[in-house]
């Protein structure tokens, strides 16, 4: 008690049970140190009183409740300072009395000790998977964090999103396998433990799933024929916005999961790779009205849930609830909730699962100007963040090119993955489509501009890339739902044979479009995302959907780098390829007009036959060619670019364009010439060059493609 | 808990015990106190039974106040545990840690 002297009013007044305490501030909600004891505070909006609850750690029954008086309240806040708490060992939550009027949207229940809605760490489930206490009286524990974390100079890396090359990866899925050879698999640790890798990769932004505290043991369940432990191994599913999962981190059982996070955070940065989050403000862990109450549905049902006139669940999120984002006070903890991730993890940005509901009023009706979208866009802090939407959502509302993006939002473009795999199967009538999709989808974004198209061929929802040339069907049995679960229209095309084969012609064939496929991506305008694994033929046996694998189906199996390493080699070296290239990494459309004076324009479309493409129903081929000279906007000199895709099952001679003679001050009078990036019909190494190392073409005008493949020139 | 001994100019602090919520409010008067003015210090840990969160937070606490002044703090005889934990929560990064006392004192010269 050094500090009751100071001019600051933090003594008490009040004693209970040998605790002593006083009237707390309002804000900020959540639990906050302050000198000599810690700030308690509360909303509720129909709340008739508030007692907290304190625990020491792992303790079965709590060590005081104390009922906060009613002249602590101001408005509907309760708040209460208690001093001489053990900061460390500390484990609190909330009783809540009102009224249990379900019609009314009320649901109060005294009887349940209530997780803080602003819990900024939550113990319970702190190492992955071990038997909780399913006795316990208070499952999912708010604790203290501590907010002294040393970052020295860190700071987010802002790195223009254009130059982004995006990998979503699940956190324990990387280095779950026994093959990562990592000292504690399937933690932030071990993901910290494989930089080097990720580096030597490229990718400069690593998106995760969910890291949001969420119960692995919810809706687990033995499935029916097999008898395996099926569990919420995904993740999308939120225990608490503001605390990390603590079963993620080496250190969890330490409680020590924020500074390991942090730590790993730091180190990304350290090497130039950001960090965005996969973020689930859709719905909660409480599902609907047979679900538990942990936190939200307790402290105050009505404010922030949609309900329906008889009080129960709108489900616009296919997992039992919505969360009702624009309510303010819901808008204000989503806003809370993203500053304190930005500016106490330094994160770099956030996708926004199923954010189409958070452009729904409070009774699910799709709004016009969402105020939380809004919020968020214009938001100071959040200013330099990305902000990723998947635009659309499990009640219908689909979104993507009409996303309310203020000049912010990008959006998780699901017609690049569509078209393009259409395109890659060598269905018809796409040449106009692909022609969209490569320059950024001008035709869903002309206003927002290409860096509002995060393009993606795969992402963790379906089948990754080397399965999508595996599978003509989804293969879901191991779900234990009769194969009902998961998308039916997967663009997909097994290359001959249903699933894996010793028919190298198939397996040639297979290789090949995953190549054609990375190579696309690499190419195209906008913002490309990869998913793990994809670079060395991650298969998960044709499931579309294994959100309750803990096993081999998600891990990545490091020992396919080896087996693989062809693949791996040509996804390195395409990559590099890109960020080689500014003239792919577009902020502004393609004007189709030539406007820095080299005679030939930003970009243009050609066929077999240069100058002419064939956009007719029955065509299967676009070739286009990028002039250097207007590589950001003419401000960097580039090299020309020119790619020709065949997607016709026979070779086709391509007739090339000349590539710009422009002045070349440093080498008056040369020629440019093109040399071969890529050609995904030749077998490695001749697949793809090292960049700068691109052998010259010897016919500069014409090149015979293969069936199914796709060129890379480079004009220099 | 704490003893403070002066080896060939440098200021040897040991612990001993558990370092934890509990004891980490005297532990740290403690250490404090023997630091203060030193720039030369060594934190001997060999007897340390646990060391918790707080006990970590301590040590940090330890290296700025260190900092602040230019002087030089090294940890010695650290278990292998803490070690670890050390390294996934990024604390590491601040100490030099040396095996024994000796190693300690001669890295710090």
């Amino acid at each position: 008690m050094d500090m009751i002297d100071q001019r600051i009013d933090y003594y008490p007044t009040h004693e209970h049970e040998g605790l002593k305490f006083r009237k707390g501030k309002p804000l900020p909600f959540g639990a906050t140190m302050v000198p000599n004891g810690v700030n308690f505070s509360v909303y509720s909006s129909a709340a008739t009183s508030c007692t907290l609850v304190l625990f020491d750690k792992g303790a079965h029954a709590p060590f005081a409740e104390v009922p906060i008086p009613e002249e602590f309240r101001i408005g509907n806040v309760y708040c209460i300072v208690v001093f001489d708490l053990n900061y460390e060992l500390l484990q609190y939550g909330y009783r809540m009395d009102g009224p249990y009027d379900e019609k009314a949207g009320h649901r109060f229940d005294k009887s349940k000790i209530l997780c803080d809605p602003y819990a900024k760490s939550i113990g319970g489930r702190n190492t992955w998977l071990a038997s909780p206490n399913w006795d316990d009286i208070y499952p999912y524990r708010a604790l203290l964090a501590f907010e002294d974390f040393d970052w020295e100079c860190d700071r987010p890396l802002e790195v223009p999103i254009e130059d982004l090359v995006i990998y979503e990866m699940h956190v324990r899925s990387f280095t779950a396998h026994k093959s990562a050879n990592t000292k504690y698999n399937g933690t932030f640790t071990a993901i910290k433990e494989k930089l080097p890798y990720l580096k030597e990769l490229g990718v400069n932004c690593v998106e995760l799933m969910p890291i949001y505290e969420f119960d692995e043991w919810e809706g687990s369940r033995k499935h029916p024929q097999t008898g395996e432990q099926l569990v919420n191994y995904w993740g999308y599913s939120t225990v608490g916005f503001f605390a990390p999962k603590a079963g993620f981190a080496a250190s969890g059982k330490y409680g020590m999961q924020v500074d390991e996070l942090k730590t790993l955070i730091k180190e990304f940065h350290r090497n130039g790779i950001e960090i965005i989050l996969d973020v689930v403000f859709n719905h909660t862990a409480e599902g609907d009205h047979r679900g538990h109450t942990i936190s939200f549905r307790g402290i105050d049902n009505k404010t922030y849930y949609m309900l329906t006139p008889d009080g129960y669940y709108f489900n616009f999120s296919g997992t039992g609830n919505t969360l009702n984002c624009n309510n303010p006070i819901v808008r204000n903890m989503v806003l809370d909730c993203l500053r304190y991730w930005a500016s106490e993890y330094h994160i770099d940005g956030f996708r926004f699962d199923l954010a189409s509901i958070l452009g729904r009023d409070p009774l699910g009706y799709p709004l016009s100007n969402p105020p939380l979208l809004e919020s968020l866009a214009y938001d100071p802090i959040l200013a330099k963040c990305k902000l990723i939407a998947e635009a659309w959502d499990a009640g219908g509302l689909y979104q993507v090119g009409s996303f309310p993006a203020y000049g912010r939002w990008a959006e998780w473009n699901g017609k690049y993955r569509d078209g393009v795999r259409k395109f890659l199967k060598s269905e018809m009538g796409l040449v106009g489509d692909m022609s969209q999709r490569i320059q950024g989808s001008p035709d869903l974004y002309a206003f927002r501009g290409p860096t509002a198209s995060i393009n993606f061929i795969t992402c963790h929802d379906g089948f990754t890339l080397n399965d999508m040339f595996s599978y003509d069907y989804k293969h879901n049995e191991d779900n234990g739902e009769d194969n009902n679960d998961g998308a039916n229209d997967n663009n997909s095309w097994n290359c001959g044979w249903e699933g894996p084969t010793d028919q190298e012609a198939i397996n040639a064939l297979r290789r090949q479009q995953i190549k054609n496929a990375l190579t696309i991506l690499m190419v195209s305008a906008g913002v490309p995302m990869l998913l793990m694994g994809d670079e060395m033929g991650r298969t998960q046996n044709g499931n579309n959907n294994t959100y309750c694998h803990d096993s081999e189906l998600n891990w990545l199996n490091w020992d396919m780098l080896k087996k693989n390493n062809e693949l791996f080699t040509f996804a390195r070296r395409i990559i590099n390829f890109r960020h080689a290239h500014p003239v792919f990494r577009l902020r502004y459309h393609f004007q189709h007009r030539d406007y820095v004076g080299s005679g030939y324009p930003d970009i243009s479309f050609h066929g077999t036959k240069a100058w002419y493409c064939d956009w007719s129903a029955t065509s299967r081929v676009l070739a286009f060619m990028l002039c250097g000279r207007h590589a950001k906007q003419g401000t960097v000199r580039d090299d020309d670019i020119y790619v020709a895709m065949n997607m016709f099952w026979e070779h086709l001679d391509f007739e090339l364009p000349q590539p710009p003679q422009t002045m070349n001050q440093e080498r008056p009078g040369a020629v440019k010439k093109w040399h071969v990036s890529v050609n995904t019909g030749m077998p490695a190494p001749q697949d793809i060059s090292e960049t700068g190392k691109e052998p010259a073409l010897g016919d500069q005008h014409h090149f015979l493609v293969g069936p199914r493949s796709v060129i890379v020139l480079v004009g220099r | 808990m704490v003893t403070v001994s002066t080896v060939s100019g440098v200021t040897v602090i040991a612990l001993d015990g558990s370092i934890d919520s509990n004891t980490v409010p005297d532990v740290q008067k403690q250490v404090f106190e023997g630091i203060d003015g030193k720039d030369k210090v060594v934190i001997d840990m060999k007897k340390v039974s646990f060391l918790s969160s707080a006990g970590l937070r301590m040590l940090m606490l330890i290296y700025r106040q260190m900092k602040a002044r230019n002087g030089k703090v090294v940890l010695v005889s650290v278990m292998e545990e803490i070690v670890e934990v050390m390294k996934m929560t990024g604390f590491i990064n601040f100490f030099v840690i040396a095996d024994n006392l000796d190693a300690g004192i001669k890295a710090i010269g």
